[in-house]
């Protein structure tokens, strides 16, 4: 089984993001970059996949040279193979990035073979736009399903694949070749050991330069969030309080 | 990756609500790290109240280098002042019941690292530190998961223990708030610290806060990575640069998980790749000091809000870590498949010189420093400092190796701090030698007489800047005419940082004359009518002596102990000049005006910078200035001991250059030291040179200034016999009458007369060098323990360990010397004894109780 896996580098969550003077990129100076997370989870279904079946996984992105970072940190945890689509500046709307990556797909395809299985994650954490898998998928004319939190392959080049809905469970039964964008809570991605994360350090990183038009989405500017004031209620001191946390664990309905 | 794993324990309502800040406070303590909270406790049991703390994040981790802490203690040090800190503060984690004792090995891979394990021995012994060495089958017995195949041996800690810093300082600082002397607001923001102006310079007197202002007597700045920050705002320097130390935790670990403990195993330091691996329940934390030094700005530490994680735990940069990760898997193969669960680049605090940096900031009054300090001895030090703080200097022990003061100007500077950081923390789990000089910041003070040393083949040590010749190549022709005293040394250690020559320079200065560059000497004027009235108050000696002559004095503590010693010329009625020493010069300086009166009846003036000495001693050290020295009527000067006696103090002109000749010595020759300005320097030197020409004269090195000519006639040194923790009838030099001017320490010093000194600063001798291995050793003098006949190490009535403080060779007398405080019972001379050198006992011989010289006891060679 040949398993593809597309991820996106952004900046790591949990510090407050401040943006440049210009409004129009991110300040990085404190901060770490990481794969988006249903993207961690699409590279540890890859790993999963090829562990049951066999095969080969490959990670695949496109971004700055310093992407080189989230393809080695998905080789750390088990994907063998690993491709750059090298790009400078940030003029990569949805459209362009997809006809880069369907592009750099039909040459890898043509290459090794198809990929039995695209991975995309449900969404980038960044723009969040949920747009790049689905315009793949459509230029690969390849069936996608979106918010997968289940794969299972049967054999006779079929997927199931499982999601949820407002009402339960949707399950598609899926012909090989076939793009799914997974969602975080699919799996629980491993940290990777001392030993892959050494190993990722040897593989060869491909490249494959983008050569794809703009598309037709252009950055105007980017704001702040408002800042989610938190307020503390002190309910009291000591055992006063005991009569008010339990005003206050009835009213949330835990006892 | 970068994931939380901390739990916060400890968490109290009633420092985070919103009281309202005070407006005036004795004292406010900034920085709630391990230092700060233990700082308030202590501060509190000596009975300060009024106290405010305040911090910027929340409580009980507000985001500094405690909370990301690997919180384990290794009590052995070479350093006294930190083995000593060290082992105080595990004490006072015991006593909190924080404490977690695991054991520790440190494993060698490199035959070197196992003469440093002897090393260590010894220092454990001097300190009493149960400790021993194992061999690779023992250290896998104690750790079975180890390499042992990789492995020489190890150096085997029973009490090495893990504390919990976090919870000790919570508990430290509810103990100030239940006493009531303390007030406690996390989350608020230091934004300016306000000073008044002063007769004495410049006061603090506010702390600006998010929340409000706070007038206070006293600030101590105890912010860690931030302090130089905070400093800033009030004009102060708190010399430190945070710097990265990186750790992961990977796990889990069968074999860790198994153990159901926290420490099951003990916590490994892999000496020669500078890192170690210590149980964290099911996982390892791996961490290293072998990246490539990584300094950052206190500014550009981001906030709390900015930070991931906390301020101190930025991502790990993998590239800096990788080397280490392979290292540590050929140490523990588990490693390899344990997954990193978390890994930042920690933040820490480094200081030029690796050491604390602790006292009030010699550029504010009542702001203090408590800053630069390690959680192995964070309650020690806050102890230390709260006693600095209440009696003026610190009673646990002498501080002057991390004292704030210690540092000249150029020390301050981003400059020169991040140079020796950059230099010293590859060093950090290094062996170090003791006489190691730096390789950066070099050739930044020369003496005008640096381009003749230099041609002479000097081989310049480093004095605080200034470079001054060890020895001089040009003198190894003189091994010829010495050859009993200039054998080599066998064990390269021995003979590291060292050379024969010194003690061809020694004899031949000995048998003829010789001179000694002394620039690095610091020059300070007090002139005024409260000259004499105020250095009277500084001194134990009277410095009211006639115009023209000199004292040497200590300096004491407010309860007795060395605080400084250094020689005061009465150069007029009410004209002083204090004389010290390169090594001592900015604590002395910071002292002085600590104490000066601020009415204008004092003024100091700072020479140093301004005058270069030189020494000339030897028997025919009198012929050779004879030929050179004038008055200015150009009549030669009368240099004989009746005209210039010893002390004296004159003007003159040597071949034409107005110079100062002191009578003094501090090799036990007759001779002089000679000061002038700057630009004559070269002149005199190449006049005395040549005027020394038909005796031989030759440069000598401070190789025999400071130890084989000082030992010989057992002159202490300050930082090394003299302490504040030993007094002057104990070392020696009390004079046979006290005068009746009160000064600093009088009571003490009188209470100390009184009483039987507890120590006598003794000078022995070695009946033999041979080791083990059939040849002598030469050890360096850095606090070997001396011990019973039946090996015992041997502690004073106030619990001081006999160590030796300085050790060398005594050419004259043929033997080698070794300086130590002995209880009475045996400070006899005759006495046999043990002294411990790289784990192996050699016996030593007491040649001396007191101040009388070894060599020339009645100092006829000077004097007559």
């Amino acid at each position: 089984m040949r398993v593809l896996v597309c991820v996106k580098r952004v900046p790591a969550p949990g510090a407050k993001i401040n943006i440049t003077a210009d409004g129009l990129a991110i300040d990085t100076a404190y901060l770490a970059f990481t794969t988006s997370p249903h993207e961690e989870c699409a590279v540890e279904e890859a790993v999963r996949l090829v562990e049951q079946h066999g095969g080969e996984a490959t990670v695949l992105t496109l971004g700055p040279a310093e992407a080189d970072e989230q393809l080695r940190y998905a080789a750390s945890l088990g994907v063998a193979k690993a491709v750059l689509l090298p790009i400078v500046g940030a003029d990569w709307d949805p459209q362009r990035t997809a006809a880069a990556i369907a592009t750099a797909i039909a040459e890898l395809e043509s290459a090794d073979g198809p990929f039995d299985i695209i991975l995309f994650g449900n969404e980038s954490a960044d723009s969040g736009g949920f747009q790049v898998g689905v315009r793949v998928a459509r230029s690969l004319g390849r069936p996608i399903v979106n918010g997968i939190k289940g794969i299972e392959v049967v054999g006779d080049g079929t997927v199931r694949a499982r999601r949820e809905s407002e009402v339960g469970l949707e399950v598609y039964a899926l012909p090989t070749p076939v793009v799914l964008g997974v969602k975080e809570g699919i799996n629980l991605p491993r940290y990777p050991t001392l030993k892959g994360r050494l190993g990722s350090k040897k593989i060869e990183v491909g490249q494959i330069v983008p050569d794809v038009a703009a598309g037709g989405q252009r950055m105007v500017t980017l704001l702040p969030a408002a800042e989610q004031v938190g307020a503390t209620t002190i309910l009291g001191h000591g055992p006063d309080a005991a009569a008010a946390v339990v005003d206050l664990l009835e009213e949330l309905g835990v006892l | 990756m970068i994931r939380p794993n901390h739990t916060y324990r400890g968490y109290s309502m009633s420092e985070v609500g919103n009281q309202t800040i005070p407006a005036t406070a004795k004292v406010v303590i900034i920085g709630a790290g391990i230092v700060g909270n233990c700082l308030v406790g202590h501060l509190a049991r000596l009975g300060w109240t009024d106290m405010v703390m305040i911090d910027k994040g929340p409580l009980p981790n507000p985001g500094g280098s405690t909370g990301h802490a690997s919180n384990f203690i290794f009590p052995t040090d070479h350093n006294k002042e930190m083995a000593f800190l060290t082992i105080d503060s595990q004490n006072q984690y015991i006593d909190a019941g924080l404490n977690n004792t695991c054991g520790g090995i440190e494993v060698a891979r490199e035959p070197q690292r196992m003469e440093e394990f002897k090393r260590r021995m010894t220092s454990a012994k001097a300190w009493g530190i149960d400790a021993r060495l194992v061999t690779p089958a023992e250290i896998k017995e104690m750790v079975p998961f180890i390499n042992e195949d990789i492995l020489l041996g190890g150096y085997y800690t029973p009490s090495v223990s893990v504390v919990d810093s976090l919870a000790t300082g919570t508990k430290m600082r509810e103990e100030a708030v239940a006493a009531g002397a303390l007030q406690v607001f996390a989350n608020t923001e230091v934004q300016g610290l306000e000073t008044i102006d002063t007769p004495g310079g410049p006061q603090i007197s506010a702390v600006l806060t998010d929340r409000g202002r706070i007038e206070a007597e006293h600030v101590v700045i105890a912010c860690g990575v931030w302090s130089p920050r905070i400093a800033r705002m009030a004009g102060a320097n708190i010399p430190l640069t945070p710097a990265v130390h990186q750790m992961a935790d990977v796990g889990p670990i069968d074999i860790l998980q198994e153990s159901n403990k926290e420490l099951a195993y003990p916590i490994i330091r892999d000496m020669d790749t500078f890192c170690y691996e210590r149980q964290s329940s099911g996982s390892m934390e791996v961490g290293s000091y072998a990246h490539r030094p990584i300094l950052m700005r206190p500014d550009d530490i981001p906030s709390n809000s900015a930070s991931a994680l906390t301020p101190t735990e930025l991502p790990l940069t993998y590239d800096d870590f990788d080397p280490q990760m392979e290292q540590a898997i050929e140490l523990m193969e588990m490693l390899g498949d344990a997954e990193i669960r978390y890994a930042i680049n920690g933040l820490l605090s480094l200081t030029p010189d690796a050491n604390p940096v602790l006292g009030e900031t010699v550029e504010v009054r009542n702001l203090w420093s408590a800053a630069a300090v390690w959680i192995k001895e964070g309650p020690g030090i806050a102890q230390l400092v709260a006693e600095w703080m209440t009696y003026g200097y610190p009673h646990m022990c002498d501080p002057h190796g991390s004292d704030i003061s210690r540092f000249y100007p150029h020390e301050k500077t981003e400059w020169h701090i991040n140079a020796r950081c950059n230099e010293h923390f590859n060093k950090t789990y290094g062996i170090v030698h003791p006489r190691e000089q730096w390789a950066s910041q070099r050739g930044i003070r020369r003496s005008p007489f640096y381009a003749r040393e230099e041609a002479l083949g000097a081989v310049f040590f480093d004095a605080r800047g200034w470079e001054r010749p060890q020895w001089f190549e040009s003198n190894a022709k003189l091994m010829e005419k010495y050859p009993e005293a200039t054998k080599a040394r066998t064990h390269e250690w021995d003979a590291r940082w060292w050379s024969p020559i010194t003690n061809a320079e020694h004899l031949q200065m000995r048998a003829s004359v010789g001179m000694v560059d002394l620039t690095a000497f610091n020059e300070f004027d007090f002139e005024g009518p409260g000259a004499l009235g105020f250095l009277q108050y500084m001194t134990v000696n009277s410095v009211d002596v006639a115009v023209g002559r000199s004292v040497y004095t200590p300096l004491l503590t407010p309860h007795g102990g060395f605080r400084g010693d250094l020689t005061i010329q009465r150069l007029g009625t009410d004209h002083f000049r204090v004389i010290t020493g390169a090594f001592d010069g900015g604590r002395d300086n910071y002292w002085f005006r600590k104490y000066m009166p601020t009415d204008g009846s004092v003024t100091f003036t700072d020479r140093s910078q301004g005058l270069c000495t030189v020494g000339v001693w030897g028997p025919n050290a009198a012929a050779t200035m004879a030929k050179i020295v004038t008055d200015s009527t150009t009549a030669a000067y009368d240099l004989s001991l009746t005209g210039f006696p010893y002390g004296a103090v004159r003007d003159v002109l040597i071949d034409g250059v107005p110079a100062t000749m002191f009578r003094i010595s501090y090799v036990g020759e007759n001779g002089w030291e000679i000061y002038t300005q700057m630009e004559h320097g070269l002149k005199v030197w190449d006049a005395i040179m040549s005027a020394g020409e038909p005796f031989e004269i030759i440069p000598v090195g401070i190789g025999v200034y400071a130890v084989t000519g000082r030992i010989e006639k057992g002159y202490r040194l300050m930082g090394a016999e003299l302490e504040s923790e030993y007094n002057p009838v104990e070392a020696g030099i009390n004079r046979p009458k006290v005068k009746s001017a009160d000064f600093l320490g009088k009571a003490a010093y009188l209470a100390a007369r009184e009483e039987s000194p507890a120590a006598i600063m003794c000078t022995l001798s070695m009946d033999s060098q041979r080791c083990a291995d059939g040849y002598d050793r030469f050890p360096t003098g850095g606090n070997e323990p001396i011990l019973t006949l039946a090996g015992d190490r041997i502690l004073d009535a106030k619990g001081r360990v006999s160590r030796v403080t300085t050790a060398g060779a005594g050419p004259s007398v043929g033997k080698y010397l070794l300086l130590a405080y002995l209880p009475p019972e045996h400070a006899v001379e005759g006495t046999k004894l043990q002294m411990m050198y790289m784990n192996e006992n050699y016996p030593v011989t007491v040649e001396r109780a007191g101040a009388t010289p070894l060599f020339d006891p009645t100092d006829a060679r000077m004097k007559s």
